[in-house]
């Protein structure tokens, strides 16, 4: 080790190999079954619709392990010991036991972090680095703080007395699988409610694993049960008449089809749609800080982030300087092996998500606008997207109306503060938005006219369980996150 | 009362749109019955343009309205009050009228929405003291949360309770700077025409309130499918009509309170009708981040 340090020191720089050395996580952490079946009732059960299918790890296509397919007699089956564990046991148990439960949730996972980490980029193609620093602390933080509030509810809303809803319906989506099962989870739990969850169909893995977990903890049986399954288990699981509070988080499309089933019911829903947040660099903006906001703010888990600061709003100005600059800093970005813990973006989770991409970016091009790809090396299988981004984009390209849900980045310029909101707050949706400036004042003001959820001024893609997080207009309704998101698991008439 | 030798001068009973007291742009009208079958007006029966028309207005008043300082919507609000006491004689008149209540049902009920606007006014400037909050996230970041009205909402006014009812529902809306549309009663519509006489002498900027009567079966489809409408309380609506508007406001994912079943004598209990929750079901909560330290 010396001999190689003062060997080293006498080369010229140019004879040291500075390149890219990969460094994979293991996997041998992670012990999959063979087949996996759905947690009801505290079992684990074959789906009585006798149906399977495959789930796969979209960096190779390979075959992960075999998931249940829940049909409508196995919702059926889900709701009834919902209903039972809420009526029998959930109800009647306190909010200080049901606190130490969460509790005891949050620390066997960040006990078994390593191994939900790399499950979760095996099954759903997100860097390493990621799963590991994000997904996994912020899940567990989240079932920590709620745990604090299971026997505080009467302090959230004044002059009420919280009472839990009954059985609620979660259906999450496949890009944060184990965060979004918390952000559901632990609100619902903490308020009293029991739940039927429906992991998206690409990414069960983790879910899947967390019922293990729930068993570890000693939840009680039927407490929470998993169905996995494709959009009709999820339809089959809504619409069905015993459950009585309604959560997805997904793609504005469904959400619309869910509101519908629900119509007239007078059931609870919220609702945490698609996004195509504006992401604002003002003239004097630090330029090099807001690039790395720009780039975390899409490339962040390969743009599958209903948040994603998809849509690039430039002053005018500094509009050369700043996309020369983006360019420059996406060329250091790394593609590849989602296990690599160099990896900046990994693989698209699925290929129907790779070929909307493709279908977007095509239409991009077609109506005009200007792409730009770093050079980077794909690997041969899997589903991969090179991060992209359009300029020359006008305001009716669909790239610049419509949630792209990948890495593709489309920049539009203004002269003016006023023409900053009125282009940002231009499309149907409304969860975040993104504000680079150095002067305060300019921050509350635009911040306080984007008709947005989320609002990061000089940051981007921050998420933490005591802050509320939900949209306006067509991105959805209710909160999840802080006092706000538990409003939605508790009666307060 | 009366003088038998002097013939009355009758009101014209108008829409209230963007500030304006315009008739019907469909050019109808329908007749209004009291309680006991006996004529008292022609109303206008709105059409599907005046809809359109009103949610222009509203969406027109928003950024004022909403941007204001909620001390001054609290005073517009308060100012309200004011107007609406100094014409109780009038609006007691009107609500035995339109309801059959006897003088003194009349009056409680006036009173109430009296108070229900000086209740509502309060609100204002307290909203985001006791529904917002600052959030101790866990980072170097400064991180807050506030309420912010959702937009433009549909009101279906509560069908039998046509002033006190009307108030316990929009003053709740617009106090946090949300602007309205409101189907007035389809049988009791008058009460809330004459509020609008009180509205436009209120410092209330017109299109903030906008008030519509006519026929709720026709109305209330292209009110709830209106992709510029945010959200609707169908507080008076049918409860047949009830899962078809929403089928509707699913368009644009609106927010939508369901249909609230209160009897005559529930409307003038504070209880039940004095609620920031009632408030807090036209907000949304916009959270932001900023970095400390750097």
């Amino acid at each position: 080790m010396a001999d190689e340090i003062s060997s080293a020191s006498s080369r010229t720089p140019a004879q040291v190999d500075w390149g890219y050395a990969p460094a994979p996580e293991a996997t041998d952490h992670v012990k999959l079954r063979e087949e996996y079946g759905l947690l009801i009732g505290g079992r684990w059960v074959a789906p009585l619709s006798e149906s399977t299918f495959k789930t796969i790890n979209p960096a190779s296509e390979e075959v992960l392990a075999v998931i249940a397919e829940g049909g409508e007699e196995d919702v059926d089956a889900a709701v009834k010991a919902a209903r039972t564990a809420y009526t029998k046991v959930w109800s009647k148990t306190s909010g200080t036991e049901r606190a130490k439960y969460l509790y005891r949730i949050a620390r066997i996972l960040q006990e078994r972090s390593r191994e939900f980490a790399v499950l979760e980029s095996m099954n759903g193609g997100k860097p390493i680095k990621e799963s590991r620093d994000v997904d996994l602390p912020l899940a567990a933080a989240h079932f920590f703080y709620h745990a604090g509030w299971a026997d505080k509810l009467d302090y959230a809303f004044p002059g009420r007395r919280p009472r839990p809803l009954g059985v609620a319906a979660q259906v999450i989506p496949w890009n944060f699988p184990l965060l979004m099962a918390a952000w559901k989870l632990a609100p619902a739990l903490a308020a009293g409610n029991t739940v039927v969850l429906k992991p998206a169909e690409t990414t069960p893995l983790t879910a899947l694993l967390l019922g293990e977990v729930l068993q570890q903890a000693e939840l009680p049986d039927g407490v929470v049960n998993i169905i996995t399954g494709a959009g009709q288990t999820g339809a089959a699981l809504v619409g069905h008449p015993d459950v009585d509070k309604v959560a997805f988080t997904g793609s504005t499309e469904v959400g619309k089809a869910i509101q519908r089933t629900l119509a007239g019911s007078g059931k609870r829903l919220t609702l945490e749609l698609g996004g195509k947040a504006a992401n604002i660099v003002l003239d004097d903006a630090p330029l090099d800080q807001a690039v790395e906001g720009i780039i975390n703010g899409i490339y962040f888990n390969q743009g599958h982030v209903c948040c994603a600061g998809s849509r690039l709003l430039v002053q005018e100005s500094v509009a050369e300087p700043l996309v020369a600059k983006l360019k420059r800093r996406m060329t250091t970005l790394r593609v590849g092996d989602p296990l690599d813990k160099n990896t900046d973006i990994g693989a698209i989770n699925s290929r129907a998500q790779l070929d909307r991409i493709e279908e977007l970016v095509a239409s991009g091009e077609a109506d005009g606008a200007e792409a730009w790809q770093p050079p980077c090396q794909l690997p041969e299988r899997g589903f991969w997207f090179r991060p992209t981004v359009f300029t020359h984009v006008a305001q009716s390209y669909r790239i610049a109306q419509e949630e792209i849900f990948g890495p593709v980045l489309s920049v539009l310029t203004f002269r003016t503060p006023d023409e900053a909101v009125t282009k940002a707050n231009n499309t149907p949706s409304g969860l975040s938005a993104g504000v680079w400036t150095d002067k305060g004042s300019r921050i509350l003001d635009l911040a306080g006219r984007l008709r947005a959820g989320v609002v990061w001024a000089n940051t981007f893609n921050r998420f933490d369980p005591t802050s509320p997080f939900g949209g306006y207009q067509e991105s959805g309704f209710g909160r999840e996150g802080g006092r706000h998101g538990l409003a939605s698991y508790v009666d307060l008439e | 009362m009366a003088d038998p030798d002097r013939l009355e001068v009758r009101k014209t009973y108008k829409l209230y749109i963007g500030g304006k007291f315009p008739r019907t742009e469909s050019g109808r009208s329908y007749l209004v019955n009291d309680a006991k079958g006996k004529p008292l007006a022609n109303a206008c029966r709105a059409s599907r343009k005046d809809v359109r028309d009103a949610v222009v207005a509203a969406r027109k008043a928003f950024p004022g309205w909403s941007g204001a300082t909620a001390y001054n919507r609290g005073q517009v609000l308060y100012r309200v009050a004011e107007m609406l006491e100094g014409r109780r004689d009038q609006f007691v008149e009107e609500v035995v009228k339109a309801e059959g209540a006897t003088q003194r049902q009349a009056a409680d009920a006036v009173a109430k929405a009296v108070d229900r606007w000086v209740w509502y006014a309060g609100w204002a400037d307290k909203l985001a003291q006791v529904l917002g909050s600052a959030n101790p996230v866990a980072g170097p970041y400064f991180n807050f949360s506030v309420p912010e009205p959702t937009g433009v909402v549909g009101l279906v006014a509560p069908a039998d309770s046509s002033l006190v009812g009307l108030v316990s529902r929009l003053a709740p809306i617009i106090v946090s700077g949300n602007t309205a549309v409101v189907l007035t009663s389809q049988t009791r519509p008058l009460p809330a025409v004459t509020l609008g006489e009180v509205l436009a002498t209120s410092d209330l900027p017109g299109g903030v309130v906008n008030l519509l009567s006519g026929f709720t079966t026709e109305l209330i489809g292209p009110l709830a499918a209106h992709m510029d409408v945010d959200a609707l309380d169908l507080a008076g609506l049918d409860l047949a009509l009830y899962r078809d508007a929403e089928l509707a406001a699913a368009t644009n994912v609106k927010r939508v309170v369901a249909p609230l079943r209160l009897s005559q004598r529930a409307w003038l209990d504070d209880a039940r009708t004095q609620d920031p929750y009632w408030i807090a079901a036209f907000l949304e909560i916009k959270t932001v981040w900023h970095p400390i330290g750097v």
